[in-house]
């Protein structure tokens, strides 16, 4: 099967748990289960090309130019670790199934799972760094999700942030040194980085490289001193503990060190970095495991412990150590993830993962007993399970490591270790299952249904053929070894054998499982010591760091982000004012290439009224309607400044929006306060003066500069002057650039406007809800409302001028293609007749007249804007291609049919829909501020039964 | 001409610049529409002053104006309106549910927290 299926069928599968929740547990467990399967024998298809020693490949640019490609590869490594992830995998599935109650979401937890397992998968087969990046962070949300999968448990939520902080902070910190390494080869791929040992090690971005590579291996694999987040992320479901927290995640870290072992080990700082943390991992681990009561816990340091034993074996740098550090793997993940589901099914069936309330579950649960003692067994080192076998390889490489100048260090931390490892597990065997049996259980223990201890038993089946005939894993494990190695080092030929002789890996063995069992005896009271001898607590001094981080952030944000919006903005301008001074007076500046032109005096006379109004308004904005007027000056002058430089289309726009704004921020000012009072202080006015002046200056500046010079390149204009009757059918260029040549960006803008429009009214909406709902009916009109609201004479001119009005709007739509006009104009003036009718007759006659919404006119003007668009395609064009031809249909003359004229309408609709949408929205503000509406076109109507109009006009009295 | 024109982008900036930095909502509208009239027609000048060349074309004539930047503007000055009018919403919203019409949040000042107490 292509690796592209091994990796995308769990993500895909992942769909389908939380389709089959209603189907029922079985079900659902059932569809996961078969989904890993696929993968899992899509997997051992690969078996042969891997045992041949080929690497599979597959790939798929993605990002070429990024060197971000989707490539995978599967060698011996990969297969191993993509095997581990599959087979324990489909365990795990079998077991939550039946570890998991009925109230908790079964569907939402194998998706969680499903998720997880593409991206540990994905790490491994990676043969891109950048995309195992990808996958990487993958799998730190996803365990995020799996540890706080029970959501309503404190430690639950509490463990999953942790974890995510601290495997999130490692893989924000690998990204760094991924990024170095694929700029010291340059190439991101996993293939190429592997054959540039000596270019790497020579690099001075080498180290920094390693260190950051290695915190987020360390993080991820819990590596001291990042080792404290894996205890608390025990508060996930037993499933989960064991396949991320023992079997798979955790071994994300020891992954990648083992793949980059060809190109990054060997030099004196990857061996004093990755082994010293490695043994104090590996001691300290050990140490805290053998005092946790909570069988969950004890397991987790040991867990750590065992993470840092295979660590310190690949730090030492010698293939013997990698082909152990393999080995242990592959032992570690089968006795372990035994052991987690041992103790799930105790927790399951005694109700207590509490070694003090435990104990003589042996004659109980003798089914369990057997499960978790070989495997207790194995991870204590005893011959005949595979767990001797990797430690006594690990003994034998320590006692030829030389840490820090000194031969007897790591011999005896090792040593030291095992002991402590010994004990813990001899603790557990004993502690839990032998002793009196008790009659205070929480439950009754019993040994649990198949489901639960089939997957544990079939693993420990494992544990003890590899600890029986070791020359079965042999092979297998040299084939891994050789992957890891790569080009580095030759796989080492020593056997695995049970017995090596009277070596001195066998007598630090004795000493370990001899001061092991003395530990045990001797429990009480070095439990008595430990709990007396002061210890940090890792979980305080990490919610302190954070807490002080957090507290700095504030102090940095309440400093420089104070809410105070006048502020940032002063800010900002003087920050782009200063940025373009440093651009013009850093570049080169060409002599003037244009001359300046004559002004006639009716410009000089336009210029002098805006300036003027613009200065009106500036000194008198306080006064807010006036301030309407001022702006309505101001934007008239610009609408005739296009006149004037020949922009007839920019002008009708400019003309037409003025009107619909000024009737909007009217329709505002009805709410709002009629003046602005004195707030601000001189020095502040005399501060924004400043800005202010700068800030003219500046684009005074830039403008006098670019407007006395060519442009410095050729415009692309001269091709839409030339093509645009040619290809667009139009003679009026401006309107064929806008639903022809950049037709996409006009369709992008009309989709903005639409999405503005709903916007507003969404909002409207929520404020018509909310508390401002009350407010409003309560308001009291700061104002005398007018006696006569809806006069006479304004219904009959608008009644009179709409067809006029819709007809002007028709005429400048369609001679759009080829004289001024086109959609966004008509649509305004159509707007304007439409709002006409508001401001005659009100809100309430003229909504009941509507028989379109507006947002279904906003939809069908995107719609019909897309499908032209789409309709290209039939054609085999690219989206948007537009045609014309002329026709002739007698009694006319020849006229043009455009499929651009068909994308105006789609502009003419949406821009329709759009503008009436937010001033409709205003309105219905307006309407529930007790500004009683009749339906009645007109508030005085000679036609109508004066009594009524006497009534309604006393209504509104007492009203108002 | 093309100095009456800069001088005007200039004046309609700084107008707009001084009224963004006021400390009311209906103020800072204004200014930010100032400010969008400035930005429209410096990006309009872009394509340099023609008097009397519109971008219709027509037989027999050869100078015309820059087609291209009257056309992005012509959309920019559609999505302005659409922008004011968030604005303008967002404004009166706030003011509607807090009787407010600051623009910066206000630094709670010592009376403030003396009438929460009470």
């Amino acid at each position: 099967m292509s690796l592209f299926f091994i990796v995308a069928l769990p993500f895909l599968g992942a769909l389908l748990p939380g389709l089959m929740n209603s189907a029922g547990r079985a079900a659902t467990a059932g569809v996961t289960f078969t989904v890993s399967l696929a993968a899992f024998v899509g997997l051992l298809t690969n078996l042969p090309a891997v045992l041949a020693g080929n690497v599979v490949m597959a790939r798929v640019d993605w990002m070429p130019l990024l060197g971000l490609n989707f490539s995978l590869m599967l060698d011996g490594l990969g297969f191993f670790f993509a095997l581990l992830i599959l087979g324990i995998g489909l365990l795990i599935i079998t077991y939550a199934r039946h570890y998991l109650s009925r109230d908790d979401n079964m569907g939402q937890f194998f998706t969680y799972l499903l998720l997880f397992q593409g991206a540990m998968v994905g790490i491994v087969m990676s043969d891109n760094i950048l995309l195992l990046l990808v996958f990487w962070e993958l799998t730190s949300l996803s365990s995020f999700l799996l540890i706080g999968y029970w959501k309503h448990l404190p430690e639950g939520r509490q463990g999953a942030r942790m974890a995510l902080t601290v495997t999130g902070m490692g893989g924000l910190a690998m990204i760094g040194g991924m990024l170095m390494l694929g700029q010291i080869v340059g190439s991101y791929d996993l293939s190429v980085i592997l054959q540039n040992r000596e270019l790497i090690q020579a690099d001075p971005l080498y180290v920094p490289a390693l260190v950051l590579i290695l915190l987020g291996a360390f993080t991820k694999s819990a590596q001291f001193p990042f080792h404290f987040w894996l205890p608390h992320a025990m508060a996930a479901p037993t499933p989960v503990s064991a396949y991320l927290h023992s079997a798979t995640m955790v071994k994300a870290g020891i992954f990648l060190m083992a793949r980059m072992w060809p190109v990054l080990s060997g030099t004196p700082e990857w061996f004093v970095i990755v082994t010293t943390a490695g043994l104090i991992t590996m001691v300290l681990g050990a140490v805290i495991a053998l005092f946790k009561h909570d069988l969950k816990a004890l397991l987790a340091f040991s867990t750590v412990s065992h993470l840092g034993l295979i660590t310190m074996l690949l730090g030492t740098g010698t293939a013997f150590g990698a082909m152990a550090a393999v080995f242990h793997i592959l032992n570690h993940a089968t006795f372990k993830a035994a052991l987690f589901m041992s103790a799930g099914i105790i927790d399951h069936e005694a109700h207590t993962r509490d070694i003090r309330r435990l104990g003589g579950l042996r004659k109980l649960m003798p089914l369990t007993f057997v499960i978790a003692s070989l495997a207790a067994l194995s991870m204590a080192g005893i011959p005949l399970l595979n767990g001797f076998l990797s430690k006594e390889m690990m003994l034998e490489e320590a006692y030829h490591t030389v840490l820090f100048g000194s031969p007897l260090l790591v011999p005896v931390l090792a040593t030291v270790g095992s002991l402590f490892s010994a004990a813990y597990c001899f603790r557990l065997i004993g502690h839990v299952f032998f002793g009196p049996v008790r009659d205070d259980y929480p439950a009754k223990p019993h040994d649990p249904n198949t489901g639960l201890w089939l997957p544990p038993a079939l693993l420990v089946v494992l544990v003890v053929a590899i600890g029986v005939a070791p020359f079965l894993a042999e092979p297998f494990v040299k084939l891994v070894t050789a992957s890891v190695l790569g080009d580095a080092a030759a796989v080492p030929t020593a056997y695995f054998k049970i017995w090596h002789g009277l070596v001195p890996a066998l007598y630090m063995s004795l000493i370990a499982i001899a001061g092991g069992l003395l530990m045990l005896a001797l429990f009480k009271p070095a439990l008595f010591v430990w709990d007396k001898a002061p210890r940090p607590e890792a979980k305080v001094i990490f919610e302190a760091i954070v807490e002080a981080v957090a507290k700095l952030a504030r102090a940095v944000i309440h400093a420089s982000h104070n809410g105070a919006f006048s502020r940032y903005a002063a800010i900002a301008l003087v920050v782009m004012v200063a940025v373009g001074y440093h651009a013009w007076s850093t570049g080169t500046v060409g002599p003037d290439t244009r001359t300046v032109q004559y002004a006639p005096p009716v410009f000089i006379a336009a210029w002098l009224m805006l300036a003027t109004a613009t200065a009106g308004l500036v000194i008198l904005h306080r006064n807010r309607l006036l301030s309407l007027i001022l702006i309505g000056i101001v934007g008239l002058m610009v609408s005739i400044g296009f006149v004037f430089f020949s922009a007839p289309d920019l002008a009708m726009t400019q003309f037409t929006v003025e009107v619909v704004t000024i009737i909007l921020l009217l329709l505002a000012l009805n709410f709002l306060p009629n003046t602005t009072p004195v707030e601000s202080t001189v020095l502040r006015r005399v501060r924004d003066t400043g800005v202010a002046v700068l800030g003219g200056l500046a684009t005074f500046g830039l403008s006098f500069h670019y407007l006395l010079r060519d442009a410095v390149d050729t415009p692309i204009s001269e091709f839409h002057l030339a093509n645009s009757y040619k290809g667009g059918g139009g003679t009026n260029v401006v309107n064929v650039i806008l639903v022809d040549f950049r037709g996409f960006d006009t369709y992008g803008e009309i989709i903005v406007l639409g999405i503005a429009a709903l916007l507003i009214y969404a909002m409207t909406e929520t404020l018509l809800d909310g508390p401002v709902r009350a407010r409003l009916l309560n308001r009291k009109p700061d104002q005398a409302r007018s006696g006569n609201k809806h006069p006479m004479m304004m219904v009959v001119l608008t009644r009179v001028i709409m067809p006029v009005v819709l007809m002007v709007g028709f005429y400048i739509f369609l001679r759009g293609h080829n004289e001024p006009g086109g959609g966004f104009i008509a649509g305004l003036i159509v707007s304007i007749a439409v709002v006409m009718q508001y401001m005659a007759s009100g809100f309430g006659w003229a909504s009941a007249r509507l028989r379109y919404p507006y947002h279904g006119v906003i939809g069908a003007g995107v719609l019909i804007a897309g499908l032209t668009g789409i309709g290209s395609w039939f054609f085999g064009k690219p989206f948007l291609t537009s045609d014309f031809t002329y026709v002739r249909i007698p009694p006319f003359e020849k006229f043009e049919l455009a499929t651009a004229a068909l994308f105006d309408l789609g502009v003419f609709l949406a821009v329709v829909g759009a503008v009436m949408l937010s001033l409709e929205s205003f309105s219905r503000l307006a309407r529930l501020a007790g500004y009683h509406d009749s339906d009645e076109p007109m508030d005085i109507d000679p036609l109508r039964d004066d009594t009524k109009a006497a009534g309604l006009a006393a209504a509104e009295k007492k009203g108002v | 001409m093309e100095f009456l024109v800069a001088s005007a982008i200039g004046i309609l900036t700084a107008g707009g610049i001084y009224l963004t930095l006021r400390l009311r909502t209906f103020p800072v509208i204004l200014g930010v529409s100032l400010l969008t009239y400035a930005v429209n027609v410096f990006l309009f000048a872009s394509g340099r002053l023609t008097v009397g060349a519109p971008p219709i074309l027509r037989d027999g004539v050869s100078t015309y104006t820059d087609p291209l930047p009257q056309a992005l503007v012509l959309t920019a000055i559609v999505i302005s309106f659409g922008m004011t009018a968030v604005v303008v919403m967002i404004g009166l919203g706030a003011f509607l549910g807090s009787d407010d019409d600051h623009v910066d949040d206000q630094p709670q000042t010592d009376e403030d927290r003396s009438e929460d107490a009470s």
